[in-house]
């Protein structure tokens, strides 16, 4: 053993120094990561904070050179993306609630997961365009119903992917019990695993939500934008995205704060989300 | 009974009042080009103040504005790019000029204010063309005795997405380039021989302004509030000019504008002393036989009092109003071409 | 409602056999209708296909397969091509792994090993947040901020470093422009770096804490027990981590659209600018003018459908392999 010594410590001391390396570079990357978001915002506070005032909330869009706000992109926003979430969750909560629960055999389940994480993985302008062609060309016109229908094409992948993750976390012998005591099935899952799985669709939604709310790509050609506030879901719309989309590439000043604004209100609001949801979830976990 | 009486009376005079006052507030819709997109939301905005009339204008583009306006989704539809005659009598439209955009080369050039270099209309497509690299190239040099123009490469930097500033200035090359109309034509993209794309005006400014050694086209509004270095152009008269509202405005009146072609004129490469060589109206898009007369009415309403008093609102945005003599052709032909579904004029 | 009836249910055999029948019906129907939404899933891509591949038609009929070969783009002849998007949506989608996949192992492994239990929270959540930035704000803080910083301090020590290299060096040749496919990879790359780094940390953390302290008893350095057993262990879950990463990279719009420079050219150094499918679709479809124009720009969001799609199914074949292979080996 004390003759092998050297050598061993040599590969010993190999060891650790790989060790030390590889761990330096991964809070290198740990720091890289932080490096950006703190960029990112340190920006958005610096050019879009001073444009953050009641005027912004208050009013709506306004030609250059005059006051106003993204009152109306903010409703059209909250409209569009709630609509979307109310036509996104059950579908996707039931598709998903069929993979985990039903998909054990069969073709179906599978080919459905499948396309189900093509789908997630979608590309989100390839979503508007198929909205376009299938919708907006055949009605003739832009609205916010058909960006609504863009976005939930983007909740519903989602949606059904945690559903299906979540309720496969929940232990079979929870379900086994259920069925020992004598539930048939849909009450074993909309009692057992749903409510086990709860936590996890319910973060599933608000990804999904936080994720809809600043798309662009879908919107462009389905909602298109309006300078006016309007309620009517078959008209077009405007939107916090597109409107910021617009106002930063165009040549006047009062525009860009506008823009930057509304880069900030957007940012805020989906961190906002998130935050809030994992303390509130995190209260009930405990 | 006599206060209930009052109360029905009362109400009805309400009611009264309150349809009236809907039928009165007509909000009509428009969708087409991005270029005049503030302005006719400038306009909307006043307008609204002034009739109680409101005004929704689409930014989506020419391409869709003339699709819209097909479809008669719209009231009117808005496009940079002219139709021909042939185009607008296929669909039964009438077409006329609203308000006038020029298209500005912009340099980059160390040392080199607004205004110093001067170029041609020829030696301009040839540097987009990618034959002529070099600042100090002796054709350039000859046209700019005096200014120190750097042993440098020339950046061509333009429009990656499509846009009636393109067309304007592809047509411009055209007209003056019979190696660019071959080569390359005139549209709201094309495929452009040499350089870098930038997405919209700011894409193209940001270029210019980073790359030192960039010649870009932008909007006058754009390089106006950049404070981009110009370039003066030779115009067809032999004069070199600078852009500005007033050689806008010269190549708009000096414009052959034919109201019997469907005004399909496209104002670059105009003659006149002070004409401004690269500058483009741009078109409203309306049906000749209107099913809602009404919101026709109130339309051609909004258009003449844009025309009369829009512009300070629309120098102020730096477009420039259509000339005296333009309007009076565009009114006339309202008169003329605009019918109801019976057939009786709108005007 | 239910659960009175559940609670009478248990006092006689009448009421048991009536329950049993009512809850087979509900179960049936519970399982058509959830059935019934896991089809309309599976039909909504056959729909997406469907939809492309007609309103496609005009532009397939007159390139044929020549469309995905040609580099040109000339809206004023009508003559179409899609190889230079094509070449930008996946040299800029790669450059966005090459830089994100190591990134995000790093901080997948610093949050499970290394981070001090009060910071893990913290720390996760602020990564967790760079994914919840919408696209758009990256583009506007791309173009706006992170480009010229690149353009004036790092492009030129690219340049330097790599440009006289032979080989390599031909990736870092023009000026420093600052938007570029390159520009494009590192953008795409801080926005996938939050997907794939959130998924490999939770499923490390599903690797039972057993195996861990059972391979530190034996005396293994933290890097060993990540290679040796947390890797190995969760191997499927790190490459689906890596899929929705370059899922999103692919299709990613507005951020690409700010900064790649949107030149329909081909070029091989990555300092140039270049065009992706999503951003040719953002800049181009609303003022394409002809049927021709539209339907080719339709056509390459087809186009784009498909490499996802291809890219997507060659991973789970992957995964499914790999899932053998463990099989095979125990």
């Amino acid at each position: 053993m004390r003759h092998a010594t050297p050598a061993i410590r040599r590969i010993y001391n190999r060891r650790r120094r790989l060790n030390r390396i590889n761990m330096a570079m991964s809070a290198l990357g740990m720091g890289f990561g932080l490096f950006w978001l703190a960029w990112i915002l340190f920006t958005l506070v610096r050019y879009g904070f001073e444009a953050l005032t009641w005027k912004l909330l208050s009013q709506s869009t306004p030609p250059p050179g005059s006051d106003g706000g993204l009152l109306n992109a903010i409703v059209g926003s909250v409209m569009m993306a709630g609509t979307a979430t109310l036509i996104g969750t059950p579908v996707g909560v039931l598709a998903g609630t069929y993979l985990a629960e039903y998909g054990r055999r069969g073709w179906i389940a599978p080919a459905t997961r499948f396309i189900n994480d093509i789908l997630l993985s979608a590309p989100s302008i390839v979503l508007g365009l198929f909205i376009y062609t299938v919708y907006v060309a055949r009605v003739g016109h832009f609205s916010g119903f058909a960006g609504a229908l863009a976005l939930s094409l983007i909740v519903i992948p989602v949606v059904v992917r945690t559903t299906d993750d979540m309720l496969k976390l929940v232990p079979d012998s929870l379900r086994e019990a259920a069925i020992a005591l004598g539930a048939p099935k849909w009450k074993m899952v909309t009692r057992v695993s749903y409510r086990a799985a709860r936590t996890g669709i319910a973060t599933g939604v608000l990804l999904a939500v936080a994720r809809i709310s600043g798309e662009t790509a879908p919107l462009l050609f389905t909602a298109l934008n309006n300078q006016f506030l309007s309620h009517d879901m078959n008209a077009p719309m405007a939107n916090l995205p597109v409107v910021i989309f617009q106002f930063a590439m165009s040549p006047y000043d009062d525009w860009h704060k506008i823009a930057w604004g509304g880069a900030i209100l957007i940012t805020l609001s989906v961190l906002g989300i998130n935050i809030l949801a994992r303390l509130l979830f995190r209260q009930r976990n405990s | 009974m006599f206060l209930s009486s009052a109360f029905r009376r009362g109400g009805l005079a309400l009611l009264g009042v309150l349809t009236l006052a809907q039928a009165h507030a007509l909000d009509i819709t428009g969708a087409g080009a991005t270029f005049p997109y503030p302005v006719y939301a400038k306009w909307a905005e006043a307008y609204k103040t002034a009739s109680g009339n409101g005004l929704n204008y689409q930014s989506i583009g020419s391409g869709g504005g003339i699709k819209q306006i097909k479809a008669k989704t719209v009231d009117f539809g808005a496009t940079d790019k002219p139709l021909t005659r042939e185009e607008l009598d296929r669909d039964q439209l009438l077409q006329w000029p609203m308000v006038v955009g020029g298209v500005v080369p912009v340099v980059n050039l160390q040392g080199i204010a607004g205004g110093q270099v001067r170029l041609t209309g020829a030696l301009l497509a040839d540097i987009y063309l990618g034959k002529v690299k070099k600042w100090n190239d002796p054709a350039i040099a000859a046209l700019n005795k005096g200014v120190a123009l750097p042993d440098q490469d020339i950046v061509v930097v333009s429009r990656s997405d499509g846009s009636g500033t393109t067309f304007i200035f592809t047509n411009y090359l055209s007209k003056v380039s019979a190696e660019w109309k071959d080569q390359v034509g005139s549209d709201t993209s094309v495929r452009w021989p040499a350089g870098i794309n930038g997405k919209g005006n700011e894409g193209v400014a940001s270029y210019v302004r980073q790359q030192s050694g960039a010649i870009g086209y932008v909007e006058y509004a754009y390089a106006l509030q950049n404070k981009m270095a110009y370039v003066q152009m030779k115009n067809r008269d032999g004069q070199f000019v600078a852009p500005n509202e007033k050689s806008f405005s010269a190549a708009a009146a000096n414009g052959n504008w034919k109201a019997a072609a469907g005004f399909y004129e496209i104002l670059t490469d105009e003659p006149g002393k002070a004409s401004w060589p690269i500058t483009g109206a741009t078109f409203i898009l309306m049906h000749k036989t209107q099913d809602h007369a009404d919101h026709a009415r109130v339309a051609l309403d909004f258009f003449s009092w844009a025309y009369a008093q829009g512009q300070k609102a629309a120098l102020a945005l730096d477009y420039i109003p259509m000339p005296d003599n333009v309007v009076k052709l565009v009114e006339a032909e309202w008169k003329r071409s605009l019918k109801d579904a019976s057939g009786k004029p709108l005007r | 409602m239910n659960s009175s009836r559940h609670s009478r249910a248990v006092h006689g055999p009448h009421r048991r056999t009536a329950r049993a029948q009512l809850s087979r019906l509900g179960d049936a129907l519970f399982e058509n209708v959830t059935r019934l939404f896991a089809v309309l899933v599976l039909g909504t891509l056959l729909a997406i296909l469907v939809s492309l591949v007609v309103t496609s038609l005009p532009s397939l009929k007159a390139f044929g397969l020549g469309f995905l070969w040609s580099d040109d783009w000339d809206p004023v002849r009508d003559r179409f091509g899609a190889l230079v998007p094509i070449y930008g949506t996946l040299v800029s989608s790669c450059i966005a792994m090459l830089i994100a996949l190591p990134i995000s192992f790093g901080i997948a492994i610093f949050l499970t090993e290394m981070s001090p239990t009060w910071l893990k929270r913290p720390l996760g959540t602020a990564i967790e947040l760079l994914a919840a930035i919408p696209s758009i704000i990256y583009g506007m803080w791309g173009l706006f901020v992170f480009t010229p910083v690149f353009s004036k301090h790092v492009q030129p020590l690219l340049i330097e470093i790599f440009g006289p290299l032979p080989g390599i060096g031909r990736l870092f040749q023009g000026p420093p422009m600052g938007i570029g496919m390159l520009t494009a990879g590192i953008i795409l790359a801080i926005m996938v770096i939050p997907f794939i780094s959130s998924v490999m940390r939770d499923v490390f953390e599903l690797v039972p804490a057993v195996l861990k302290e059972s391979a530190y008893g034996l005396g293994a350095t933290t890097w060993e027990v990540v290679w040796k057993v947390v890797l190995p262990y969760t191997r499927t879950g790190v490459v689906g981590g890596v899929m929705l990463g370059l899922g999103r990279a692919l299709g990613e719009t507005m951020a690409v659209t700010f900064v790649i420079g949107n030149a329909q050219r081909l070029s091989v150094s990555l300092l140039a600018p270049g065009n992706s499918i999503a951003s040719s679709l953002a800049n181009e479809f609303a003022e394409a003018v002809g049927d021709l124009y539209t339907s080719s720009l339709i056509e390459l969001g087809l186009i784009l459908f498909l490499i996802t799609t291809v890219v997507l199914a060659i991973a789970k074949l992957m995964l499914l392999r790999l899932g053998r292979l463990e099989g095979t080996k125990s």
